[in-house]
């Protein structure tokens, strides 16, 4: 009996939490189609795309957290990724520890990184910020390249354990911990210390007048942030089996913020958004190779000279309306809102963007 | 040594310069981060390339040709994609990495990954403190030392210089006070392209064209920026002095120095921005909200 009822209010609040907004039902069966897909198609080169997506939309989620969440936008979020990339395949080389003890422990040393980035930085805001978090990685890099009898120099680490023994595994690990991951982070921004993140991004003078202790907050931050960019770093050394100076260099600190301004900033699901459109994007521009690069950087500046907010809120702009009394989000299809019943304006003025 | 150390910072030092004071200028009126900014400067280095080797062009009128053919890129693009985005800072972040790399893929297209470099403009050395001393290397530097000063003189002598160094101040009481706004952010954009052009331009035959040349020069620029001082073009001359210098003496002074000049400038800035967070030279901006 208990088993019905309990099945029976998980369907009730599935419905009534899911399927009732079209944006929350499109990422619902995303990741059930991306956990259901290897069922049908197995194909070794689309899995190896998906497995790389998916760790790529962990260190998306991680920059969203930092930059579009608490708005310390940070143009250096590879000393994250490489940190972690570089502890978890020197221990694993070197002390002979199997992923599943390196990949925390990489995130952990990102963590420390995160420290070492976020209290020097507390002093500074806005574009000196972003630029100043620009040096941490090349600084880094520079020393991996001096150290390289360590760390393999231009080579990197290489010969790291595999992720998981097979194929099929790997994608199973790499998607499960995105998924989880990345719903840890969405519920991190929606919790109260998310409100908080928010207020710091929108009047981080206000917030301090509320009685907040932003500093010790935007640190938070920071460490939270190089946690989830670390657990990324540290799959994807294990995954790529290497852990090079590439983890660190100024491209691998761009990645996260072409994808999460492209998706939409500030909202999580942008950043997953993002990266599961560009990652294949690129990879199905191979069609032509020499032209590769400039057709992904071209679609990237027209998609965002018409969709400045970025490709999720604007599908969402369209798919969701905004309750004028209680400011729920409806499906287009409603007349009345769902939670309070106010009639919604029907039909919404073309041209007008909602909420903005 | 110590006179290498010099020329090779003097050199570097001018470089530097011109093109943070571009960078610089842009963002001060045009509050606009132009990662793309060192973009121009490398397609300025392969247009005098194709015009030299290719078309068989003398070099002082190749110069002009590219330099013009970059302001006329930076301003179309501007105008096209990055002014009416403006509102949105983080967009226009990614449309200048996006531009950059747009620009380096067209290269990579049009010239393949190569190395390559210009024949140089006159043949024969100096020796000066003991430095042997390329006439390419003087005449590089007294082009830099010249545009500077010409730069200079435009932003504090001409009424175009008064309202640029206004719209940085504040660009609301510029527009009150009756300056146009809008061609003001479009001039500084079309100056500071032209110094980037020709930076790219005077060292086409010094160092080497890839396009990848970008990268490395970026987070250089940006260094210089943020320690002088974003929108201060005093602190943009202090600062790319003070890098250019740091780099030669790593480079030459610590056994595997060339790897870790980066990190060593880098590192200078962070410095300076412990001490002092808005750079040497920088105003605290009143809190835009």
């Amino acid at each position: 009996m208990t088993v019905v009822r309990y099945l029976n209010w998980l369907w009730r609040e599935f419905k009534g939490e899911i399927l009732v907004l079209p944006g929350r039902s499109i990422l619902f069966f995303g990741a059930v189609a991306l956990l259901a897909l290897p069922l049908v198609f197995r194909h070794p080169y689309a899995l190896r795309i998906l497995t790389m997506a998916s760790i790529f939309a962990i260190f998306a989620a991680s920059w969203d957290l930092i930059s579009g969440v608490v708005g310390q936008l940070s143009l250096g979020h590879a000393i994250f990724f490489g940190t972690a990339a570089y502890t978890s395949a020197l221990l694993n080389l070197n002390a002979g520890l199997p992923p599943v003890v390196t990949i925390p422990l990489g995130a952990l040393a990102a963590v420390v990184a995160g420290l070492a980035v976020g209290i020097p930085c507390l002093r500074l805001k806005g574009q000196y910020l972003s630029l100043a978090t620009l040096a941490f990685p090349i600084i880094l890099a520079g020393l991996v390249m001096v150290f390289s009898s360590v760390t393999g120099g231009e080579l990197g680490v290489s010969g790291v354990t595999r992720l998981a023994p097979t194929r099929l595994k790997e994608y199973y690990v790499a998607v499960v911990a995105a998924i989880v991951l990345i719903l840890a982070v969405w519920k991190i921004t929606d919790s109260k210390v998310g409100i908080i993140f928010h207020a710091i991004r929108e009047d981080e003078v206000a917030a301090r007048a509320s009685g907040i202790n932003t500093p010790l907050y935007k640190v938070l931050a920071f460490c939270l942030s190089g946690l989830f960019a670390g657990l990324a770093g540290g799959l994807y050394a294990h995954y790529m089996r290497i852990a090079g100076p590439s983890t660190l260099s100024v491209l691998t600190s761009f990645q996260p913020i072409i994808w999460v301004i492209f998706g939409g900033i500030a909202t999580i699901y942008g950043a997953v958004v993002g990266v599961f459109v560009l990652f294949p994007l690129v990879e199905v521009l191979r069609v032509a190779p020499e032209l590769r690069m400039l057709l992904y950087a071209a679609s990237i500046v027209l998609v965002l000279r018409f969709m400045p907010e970025g490709l999720a809120p604007w599908v969402i702009d369209r798919l969701e309306r905004k309750c004028p009394r209680c400011k729920e989000h409806n499906a287009f299809t409603r007349r009345a809102c769902r939670v309070c019943g106010t009639a919604l304006r029907v039909p919404q003025e073309k041209g007008v963007p909602s909420g903005g | 040594m110590l006179g290498n150390i010099l020329v090779n910072a003097l050199m570097n030092a001018g470089v530097y310069a011109m093109l943070a004071v571009g960078f610089s200028l842009m963002f001060g009126v045009a509050r606009i981060i132009n990662l793309a900014h060192t973009a121009f400067y490398m397609v300025a280095g392969y247009c005098i390339f194709y015009l030299v080797s290719t078309a068989g062009l003398p070099l002082p009128l190749a110069i002009l040709i590219s330099i013009v053919a970059v302001v006329v890129l930076a301003v179309v693009v501007y105008r096209l994609l990055i002014d009416p985005m403006r509102e949105h800072e983080t967009t226009v972040l990614i449309l200048t990495i996006a531009l950059a790399l747009v620009l380096q893929e067209a290269m990579l297209l049009w010239f393949g990954g190569y190395f390559r470099s210009v024949p140089a403009a006159t043949a024969g050395y100096a020796t000066i403190l003991g430095v042997r001393v390329s006439f390419q290397y003087l005449l590089t530097l007294g082009v830099l030392a010249g545009a500077l000063v010409a730069v200079w003189l435009v932003l504090m002598k001409t009424k175009l210089g008064l309202a640029i160094r206004a719209t940085a101040q504040d660009r609301e009481i510029a527009e009150v006070m009756g300056m146009d706004e809008s061609r003001t952010a479009t001039l500084t954009v079309a100056i500071a392209s032209a110094l980037a052009g020709l930076a790219g331009a005077i060292v086409a035959p010094l160092y080497i064209l890839e396009p990848r040349m970008w990268l490395n020069p970026l987070t250089i620029v940006l260094a210089i920026a943020v320690l002088g001082g974003l929108g201060s073009l005093k602190g943009s001359l202090f600062g790319a002095a003070i890098i250019a210098l740091a780099e030669s003496l790593v480079v030459f002074l610590v056994p595997q120095g060339a790897f870790l000049k980066g990190a060593f400038s880098l590192g200078i800035m962070i410095l300076v921005l412990l001490i002092r967070p808005e750079g040497l030279f920088g105003v605290a901006f009143e809190e835009e909200r």
